[in-house]
């Protein structure tokens, strides 16, 4: 990403990023059409919603600060158990479960951050993706609390703020997804454009020079792995709640591969590339996998070969090379 | 899917059971199947740390060509009938020549990319490999009858020592003993190093890099098919086999050290002992044990434990 010519000040460009484009408030709006045109598959859009939550997380700690996780359902899943149990012992408030549930994870993304960020390249792959198989472990050896292989059972969510019942055609939970989407993407989008967020991308372009120059490279990685796992664990507990169900593949490594591929399909580094990569997998998951599973995989591989070799920067990294050769035209 | 191990404990513990009969305590019994199990991962990974440690390519699909390997003993031995011995060379030579096809055409792209993009083609790979494996063959396992002298064992001082996991054990000696002197004493080891330790300056004396890369890919693919046909006698074969040991692959080669044969060998032994040692003194932690050990062996060695670069 070239800075602008025009602003050479650090703070103008700054500035300049945080203005709001045309395109994404059509972004935005677009996100309502599925109340109008298909309210049939409001579920789906719902499940979009957290998967782009999920992906918009992997995103700050992968996409901006170079922390490449293959581990990074856990806190997905320790969100989604948290909530979990939570409703299913007596407190089935929506709202206060994702305070608590971002709590959970944040502790043990804090934990964890300690050793994130002492690593880097193979060891680093290779440490995530042990924390995520190790809890993956513990939640299944943990079948008196976690339910084991059959889930969480008996999850009750009370009604959105006290009126709206979450129901079959997913109404309520879309509108719940979307809104905690909406503000989470907020407030990532103002992390991103500020000194903080400049300085992770100096992190990721080089670990050993930002202390250099005032940006101490440890720290820096352990805010943001904790700030990541917290939005996480708001996604899985969005999932928890929305779905009434919590299964151990909630923090396996299929869904620590998945949200990587989300991301990238979409575009990592890049504010929407979550939000676009969750959108379009998911459709094309609901539509192959209706036939044969296996077959889904065989496309999601193909998928990922064509994106390495011909968009290295996911499809919106495409587009605005696309676009930016098409201008100067 | 993503339980690597827990559906597979019962049956690598099935031969544990007869160590414990008498004269010497059963944790020589346990200590020897999982050596014979740490013998198959080190097979299993070696090509891995080969490919990674010598031309710093992340290669997830190894196991894609283990499996490979062991769709094709399979079959050739169900259905045209050859011996067990004759499969094994095979299995070799066809996943060598297929990841060559693969290394020309895809990976060569990508020796200079970031990580992350070669975890993802290569991953890529996995997936697809698995659903086309599915298609083919289906989900079942698959059936390996073994000829009747390799299913026999050995008593000796009470204890029940499966031929089969001798031979491996044997095996993994001998391919261990052939790679470090391949790579450390002749002029195609010196090559290969040297085109990994400065490319331009091996291209200016005259060495292929290209060539010597994908012979050095091939090798360790090939041996990657070998390990595939060796293990389904232990941990069986079906499509989810490339995902399963992928996991355990990537433990061993990166608690070994990158490009370290002989710390793989080590990682191998360890992780193989506890794992069979925590399956069956601790049944309750399943898998836990061995990425615990993992964790700890890389957090206090994190470059591996023979690891130089």
């Amino acid at each position: 990403m070239a800075l602008s010519e025009t602003s050479i000040d650090p703070q103008l460009y700054l500035v300049e990023q945080t203005r709001w484009r045309p395109a994404e408030i059509v972004f935005w709006l677009a996100t309502l059409l599925p109340y109008l045109l298909f309210p049939n598959y409001l579920s789906l859009a719902s499940q979009i919603a957290i998967a782009a939550l999920f992906a918009l997380s992997l995103d700050l700690i992968l996409g901006y600060a170079g922390i490449v996780s293959l581990g990074h359902a856990a806190f997905f899943g320790i969100g989604a158990y948290t909530a979990g149990l939570l409703s299913k012992y007596g407190w089935g408030e929506p709202l206060s479960g994702l305070v608590v549930a971002a709590f959970a994870a944040g502790v043990v993304g804090y934990a964890t951050s300690f050793v994130i960020c002492r690593f880097r390249h193979l060891a680093l792959i290779m440490l995530t993706l042990g924390f995520g198989l190790l809890l993956a472990e513990l939640a299944n050896s943990l079948g008196w609390l976690t339910g084991g292989m059959d889930g969480l059972q008996g999850i009750h969510t009370w009604k959105l703020l006290g009126t709206f019942p979450f129901d079959l055609y997913g109404r309520a939970a879309y509108a719940y997804a979307l809104a905690v989407l909406f503000v989470l993407f907020l407030f990532t989008r103002r992390l991103i454009h500020s000194p903080f967020g400049l300085s992770l991308r100096g992190i990721r372009e080089n670990f050993v020079r930002m202390p250099a120059i005032g940006a101490p490279s440890r720290a820096h990685i352990r805010t943001i792995y904790t700030i990541a796992a917290c939005i996480a664990g708001v996604a899985g507990a969005l999932l928890a709640q929305t779905t009434e169900t919590v299964s151990l593949d909630s923090l396996g490594f299929e869904r620590s591969a998945e949200v990587v591929v989300i991301l990238v399909l979409g575009g990592a580094g890049r504010l929407y590339g979550g939000l676009v990569g969750a959108t379009i997998y998911l459709i094309a998951r609901d539509q192959f996998s209706g036939i044969v599973p296996q077959y889904w995989y065989f496309w999601i591989g193909i998928l990922l070969v064509a994106v390495v070799i011909f968009l290295p920067n996911g499809i919106l990294g495409g587009l605005a090379q696309f676009t930016a050769r098409w201008s100067r035209k | 899917m993503a339980w690597p191990g827990v559906a597979r404990s019962a049956r690598l513990l099935g031969i544990n059971s007869s160590g414990a009969s008498s004269m010497l305590p059963p944790v020589f019994g346990v200590l020897f199947d999982g050596l014979a199990y740490g013998m198959l991962l080190f097979l299993l990974s070696v090509g891995q740390s080969v490919t990674l440690g010598m031309m710093n390519f992340i290669n997830l699909a190894h196991c894609s060509f283990a499996m490979l390997g062991g769709y094709l003993t399979v079959t050739l031995m169900s259905r045209y009938g050859w011996s067990f011995f004759a499969t094994l060379p095979c299995a070799f030579v066809v996943a060598a020549v297929v990841s060559v096809g693969f290394e020309r055409t895809l990976f060569r792209r990508l020796y200079r990319a970031s990580e992350l993009d070669q975890v993802l083609l290569t991953i890529g790979i996995v997936f697809i490999s698995v659903a086309v494996a599915a298609y083919v063959f289906g989900t079942d396992q698959q059936p390996l009858q073994l000829p009747h002298y390799l299913r026999s064992s050995l008593t000796f001082m009470g204890i029940r020592f499966a031929v089969y996991r001798l031979v491996l054990v044997g095996l993994a000696l001998l391919i261990t003993l052939a790679l470090v002197i391949g790579l450390d004493y002749t002029r195609f080891g010196a090559r290969v190093r040297a085109a990994v330790d400065n490319e331009r300056m091996a291209r200016g004396l005259g060495i292929d890099v290209d060539r010597t890369f994908a012979i050095t890919f091939a090798l360790g693919s090939g041996l990657a098919g070998l390990g595939g046909a060796l293990a389904i006698e232990i941990v069986g074969l079906d499509p989810s086999f490339a995902f399963t040991y992928l996991i355990y692959v990537l433990i061993v080669v990166s608690v070994g050290g990158l490009g370290s044969i002989s710390g793989s060998f080590v990682a191998a032994i360890v992780l193989g002992i506890s794992d069979v040692a925590g399956k069956y003194y601790i049944p309750q932690l399943g898998a836990f044990l061995i990425y615990l050990v993992m964790i700890s062996l890389l957090m206090w060695r994190p470059l591996g434990l023979l690891g130089k670069r």
